[in-house]
């Protein structure tokens, strides 16, 4: 098999799953129960959260233990919307985020919030300019992916960050799902941040709301004493256990996994590009991780099936998308069949460059095939 | 490269009969605050020099300011005792540093060097003043004072000096025990008492199950910050719920608090001359609350003939929090769990307690057996500075 779907998910880590089972087993007592066994597992919990906090470099009360990255996004929006009623509701974004984002700005367009939409450079990033000039001192909320899940750009959350110090009163929500164990983040200029651990081989259903202090948030789950007073509901100790293995586990050699992704991007690269009917709508600033190409003889939908019979995975867009084209590309600029014949490689530090070589070779092979059908008809 | 800490020695040095052997209690207490770090000392006649790694070296400064007994200490480059190789050093040291003004102080030990401390100075001034831009000589004030003490094969060129902890060396004193609550109180009353070299085993009155376990964790975390001054303290845990309940059934309510500190002492008396401690110590200032009025002392220190050290017994609420602020024992200290003292509070506890009325009380329960079987059954935590990583294998 050859899995190149790392940015839908990654496969849990063996290590990770031992954490879940063991801690589910040993652990079982409710965190918030008074007795000796609840106490063992508030304690676990307690230094789950800590090592959490201390990789991010942030308080142990700004963890906020969530289901899933999407709800880690709606409760940074929504919460602030809530806790700030007077506030002018006027939102910064892109078009390039997550759907968890993206359908929620249009539920929010017709309850009377203002969605800004930032322009992009011809690389994707964003256009500080405009950013500057869209920028009000009572906007509410800046809101931004940083690091694009469909075609990998990477926004200067650091420049963001630090022009939006001279707005004290906007917030700046971090979407950072697809850049956590990836690239190095600075969460100091940051007030929210989501992601998930299953993007880093931890497990789906287990998911992170950074809350600064400075921040206040109506809850999304109202309800008794949990892990944060922000979101109630049994706390999962097994879940954050691993949520902070997996995390810990994912900085790890950062640096010299971001090498080895560089080295799969060159050769994925390298080989793409001498295909023909194969156009590339990566930019060389974008995250190794992601790599997003169109084949536009053929739907990619049948390109993505033929290769799944050869054991080969990779994904048409992101898996959460609901449109047929591209939201992604079209806002790049992209034409109308360049983003509705779109693929996306997605690599994690476990992908080799022998599998790169064997992917190129299958795809080559399919795309003779299907090249061949197409002329017998 | 191989740096040198010089540690100047703290009131120390005026205890003429017993100096050598502060210092070498001080010299121990190094070792192993630095047992992470490899070093090697020498001791001059005022100061005791420490080698170290220059990887090593922001881990000893971390570790020395936690260490009482010394003064102050600086960072000294070394560099070999010949004139070009001294200008060269000066100027790299201060070239990144931001100062006006400046003075140049050299000492001379190896009075083989061939030029003369004062001309070596005005030379070395005179190099800064020609290479760097817009500074100047101020003798009396200067921004930056740059040290150069010239020894017989090495130099040493400092600028910097960090204050040190102050106080003697913890242990120079001998032993003594603290009543360790989970107050505000009592760990700032530890550490002041090692400031003054008394090297501290905590007592923890547990009353389980009126109290919880947390309350006891909490006592450890705070016997771990105080671990940080003597690198271990031995954490005394004595049961002390029977001897609450039977005052409770049978003693006078107001009275309730003024026999249970009773109890406490004759308690820290026997583990006193248990463990050899020369004191117990305490964290009662004067006033805070009923059984710490001046009467209330009288008659709770009645019990016992060992000195009873109140080293915050002066301050005031505020001075207490501030150190309990600055030593890092605040947030740990206000977690809100229960400790003994708390949960048998009677409503209007007695402010002038008498001598008699307290016999009386005493007469009537039957606590010389439990006082005797409580202390056999106290047992000891040993508590470590480092945190112990319980869930390694988990996280």
């Amino acid at each position: 098999m050859i899995y190149f779907d790392n940015a839908a998910t990654t496969w849990t880590d063996r290590a990770v799953l031992d954490t879940f089972v063991q801690v589910t087993q040993q652990f079982g007592a409710n965190p918030n129960a008074l007795h000796a066994r609840g106490h063992q597992a508030k304690k676990l919990m307690e230094e789950a959260t800590l090592q959490v906090a201390t990789l991010f470099d942030v308080k142990a009360s700004e963890v906020i233990f969530t289901s899933c990255a999407s709800e880690s996004n709606n409760f940074a929006v929504q919460g602030l919307l809530k806790s700030y009623p007077h506030r002018k509701k006027r939102i910064l974004t892109t078009p390039l985020e997550h759907s968890s984002l993206s359908v929620l700005w249009k539920h929010l367009a017709k309850e009377g919030v203002e969605i800004c939409f930032l322009k992009l450079q011809e690389d994707g990033k964003i256009d500080l300019k405009d950013l500057k000039e869209q920028l009000k001192k009572d906007t509410l909320l800046v809101s931004i992916h940083h690091v694009n899940s469909e075609v990998g750009i990477i926004q200067d959350i650091d420049e963001i960050g630090t022009i939006l110090q001279d707005y004290p009163k906007t917030f700046f929500h971090v979407d950072g799902t697809q850049s956590v164990g990836k690239i190095p983040i600075s969460l100091e200029k940051i007030d929210l941040f989501s992601c998930s651990a299953h993007k880093f081989f931890g497990l789906k259903g287990s998911g992170c709301l950074i809350k600064k202090e400075s921040v206040h948030l109506t809850p999304l789950i109202f309800g008794g004493k949990s892990q944060s007073p922000f979101r109630a509901g049994t706390p999962s100790v097994a879940s954050i256990a691993s949520f902070a293995k997996a995390l810990r586990l994912a900085l790890f050699d950062l640096e010299k996994k971001y090498q080895h992704a560089k080295a799969l991007e060159q050769r994925l690269l390298d080989g793409l590009s001498q295909m023909e009917g194969v156009v590339l709508n990566h930019d060389e600033g974008n995250s190794p991780y992601i790599i997003n190409f169109s084949v536009l003889f053929t739907k990619p939908e049948t390109l993505l099936h033929a290769l799944s019979q050869r054991e080969v995975y990779l994904s048409t867009k992101t898996a959460c998308s609901e449109s047929g084209a591209s939201d992604a590309l079209l806002a790049l600029g992209k034409s109308e069949k360049i983003a509705s014949h779109s693929l996306r490689i997605s690599f994690s530090y476990q992908n080799t460059i022998e599998e790169v070589e064997q992917f190129l070779k299958i795809l080559k092979e399919t795309l003779d095939a299907l090249n061949l059908k197409k002329g017998a008809n | 490269m191989e740096r040198v800490i010089l540690i100047k020695y703290g009131e120390l040095t005026t205890k003429k009969g017993n100096r050598n052997f502060f210092i070498q209690v001080l010299e121990q207490r190094i070792q192993e605050a630095l047992q992470d770090v490899s070093f090697h000392i020498q001791k001059d006649l005022s100061r005791m020099l420490l080698f170290v790694k220059d990887a090593d070296l922001e881990k000893a400064i971390e570790k020395l300011s936690c260490v009482f007994g010394i003064h102050a200490f600086t960072v000294a480059t070394i560099v070999a005792s010949q004139k070009d190789a001294i200008l060269e050093e000066v100027y790299q040291l201060v070239k990144e540093e931001s100062f006006k003004t400046f003075k140049v102080e050299v000492k001379r030990s190896d009075k083989k060097f061939p030029i003369s401390s004062m001309e070596f100075a005005r030379d070395l001034g005179a190099h800064l003043l020609k290479n760097l831009k817009e500074k100047k000589v101020d003798v009396h004030h200067p921004d930056l004072f740059i040290s150069v003490e010239i020894r017989e094969k090495q130099t040493f060129i400092y600028t910097h000096s960090y204050a040190g902890l102050g106080g003697y060396p913890v242990g120079v004193q001998g032993v003594g025990l603290l009543m360790l609550s989970g107050g505000i109180d009592s760990p700032v009353a530890g550490y002041l008492a090692q400031k003054r070299g008394i090297k501290l085993e905590a007592v923890y009155f547990e009353a389980l199950p009126h109290t919880s376990i947390e309350a006891r964790e909490k006592v450890i975390s705070l016997a771990r910050i105080l671990a940080k001054y003597q690198n271990e303290i031995k954490l005394h845990v004595v049961p002390f719920t029977k001897i609450q309940e039977e005052i409770y059934k049978k003693g006078k309510k107001e009275y309730t608090i003024t026999i249970m500190r009773r109890m406490m002492y004759r308690i820290m008396e026997a583990l006193c001359k248990k463990q050899h401690a020369k004191c117990f110590i305490n964290g009662e200032s004067i006033g805070q609350v009923a059984s710490q009025t001046l009467s209330s002392m009288e008659v709770i220190n009645q019990v016992t003939s060992l000195p009873v050290i109140r080293p915050v017994a002066c301050l005031d609420k505020l001075e207490i929090m501030e150190i309990a602020r600055k030593i890092g024992t605040y947030e740990t200290s206000i977690l809100p769990y229960e400790d003994c003292c708390t949960v048998f509070v009677p409503k209007h506890p007695i402010i002038n307690p008498t001598k008699e009325a307290c016999m009386e009380i005493e007469d009537a329960l039957d606590f010389e057996k439990i006082l005797e079987e409580v202390i056999q059954n106290t047992f000891v935590i040993k508590v470590n500075s480092q945190k112990e990583k319980e869930f390694e294998n988990l996280l």
